[in-house]
């Protein structure tokens, strides 16, 4: 039991749970019909990356799996906390694609019991505008929530809390508004 | 300062003792110390903050330190703890609070100034899995069972040998006040032991969630090594005190479970290095 093994102080690392992503073309869809947001092809997983040499060679071989299509080649890039942040690249138009690219580094961190280190995936959206939007989804929670930067350090809320109303019934959203972190410069926005 | 501690608490138990011995009700005292418990803990969050003289800062006065916690907590699936800053050179953090959803870590300003991103991050997570472990509650049940269960042993024996209220018989009534306050002595120096070995315990506990939580043993080993020889290099005795009795150890060995290391309230860096070692090696082998 859960409170038992945390007042032990024997509390398990939280494992990720990874099936929720494949709502993603569906909200997809309903996103560009409704709101005129289109996938932008990009997207991308954050995850804590583990020191040793087990972890160096997972990482090398999600890079080398991502990297075997003729596709463009997927980006690793480390931001200001410290986690690592590998982007892939799909056609816009294919987000189911772009979601098996995601769900790729996952399983294969996961196998290799690195679970826990996952913090969050994000796939990038705009609309004719040039309005940027973000479809975060965390890991831990198996839950989403959208993230617009409006350039600097500011989000638009309003365009974030209308997003939830619209996927409402396709994907499980975060309901603790608490939860919706900003993460700001992260690549695939 | 763990002196203090303790004389202030042979002191509280004493006094109990002296009461219940002159016909205080024992349910009573234990009542009431059990409420002066509970509403330790209950308001702990806001105790420990003000002891401290902590601030609770917002996300808008120290984005960083809030998106690390944010970070953490999402990868802990924990309820987000509120962030206290205290003003005070001395390097150190703390987590309170009487639940994971009404709890608070703070830093300090020293801490701040003297760790790296990745080595406060390795202690927040310490301090978070303090939260999730809700080693407030645990301490503090740990505590007040101790002073209870002194108290109870000795109301219990007071009780069972003379009776009760035997006003008419003062040497008997001496003789068990007497009685009463050796065993409460030695049921609190039993207790003060084991809650000592329990914080101890605790805090490696705390140590390990937090390294697997970062995946980075090594940069709370290093905020460790930065803290505590910070604290350390500051002298709290006088050395010549402890030069004398180095001739009375029998052997170096016997040395390693010194009253120091029995009385300490958080276990030796090197048994936490030790242990965070291991949580690296255990990382970095492949599945």
């Amino acid at each position: 039991m859960s409170f038992w093994s945390s007042i032990l102080g024997r509390r398990k690392p939280v494992q990720a749970n990874l099936d929720a992503l494949f709502g993603l073309p569906g909200a997809a869809i309903t996103l560009e019909t409704a709101a005129g947001f289109r996938p932008t092809g990009l997207g991308s997983v954050c995850y804590r990356q583990a020191e040793g040499a087990a972890f160096a060679q997972t990482q090398a071989d999600v890079v080398e799996l991502l990297d075997a299509d003729e596709g463009p080649d997927v980006e690793r890039s480390v931001d200001d906390y410290g986690y690592t942040w590998l982007l892939t690249r799909q056609d816009p138009s294919d987000t189911a694609g772009l979601v098996t690219d995601l769900h790729a580094v996952n399983t294969t961190l996961e196998a290799q019991g690195f679970g826990p280190g996952l913090l969050c995936s994000l796939v990038g959206f705009t609309d004719a505008a040039g309005r940027r939007l973000g479809l975060v989804y965390l890991y831990k929670q198996g839950t989403f929530y959208p993230f617009a930067p409006t350039g600097g350090q500011q989000r638009d809320n309003l365009l974030e809390l209308q997003v939830r109303d619209l996927l409402a019934n396709e994907l499980p959203i975060e309901p603790q508004l608490q939860r919706w972190m900003p993460v700001w410069g992260a690549p695939g926005l | 300062m763990t002196g203090v501690m303790a004389l202030m608490a042979v002191l509280y138990l004493g006094f109990m003792a002296f009461l219940i011995a002159y016909g205080f009700d024992t349910i009573f005292i234990v009542v009431i110390a059990a409420a002066f418990a509970v509403a330790q803990w209950y308001y702990s969050d806001k105790l420990a903050l003000a002891a401290m003289g902590a601030r609770e800062v917002s996300p808008q006065q120290a984005p960083e330190l809030h998106g690390m916690i944010d970070r953490l907590c999402a990868m802990a699936d924990m309820p987000k703890p509120r962030v206290g800053i205290s003003y005070t050179d001395m390097p150190n953090a703390f987590a309170t609070g009487r639940s994971p959803h009404r709890a608070a870590v703070c830093v300090t300003t020293g801490i701040l100034d003297r760790l790296t991103a990745e080595e406060l991050e390795g202690v927040l997570a310490h301090e978070l899995s303090h939260v999730a472990h809700r080693d407030v509650l645990v301490m503090t049940l740990a505590s007040s069972a101790g002073i209870v269960a002194g108290m109870a042993t000795r109301g219990a024996q007071y009780g069972a040998i003379f009776g009760r209220g035997n006003n008419n018989n003062n040497g008997a009534g001496a003789v068990g006040f007497l009685l009463a306050l050796v065993v409460s002595l030695v049921v609190y120096a039993i207790s003060f032991f084991l809650t000592r070995l329990l914080s101890r315990y605790r805090e490696l506990s705390a140590d390990r969630a937090g390294a697997y939580l970062t995946q980075k043993p090594s940069a709370l080993a290093s905020a460790l090594t930065k803290i505590t020889g910070d604290i350390a290099a500051i002298p709290t005795r006088d050395l010549r005190s402890s030069q004398s009795m180095n001739a009375f150890f029998i052997a170096p060995a016997i040395s390693g479970a010194s009253m120091k290391t029995l009385t300490s309230s958080h276990p030796s860096l090197e048994q936490r290095l030790e242990q965070l070692a291991k949580v690296s090696a255990e990382l970095g082998r492949p599945m």
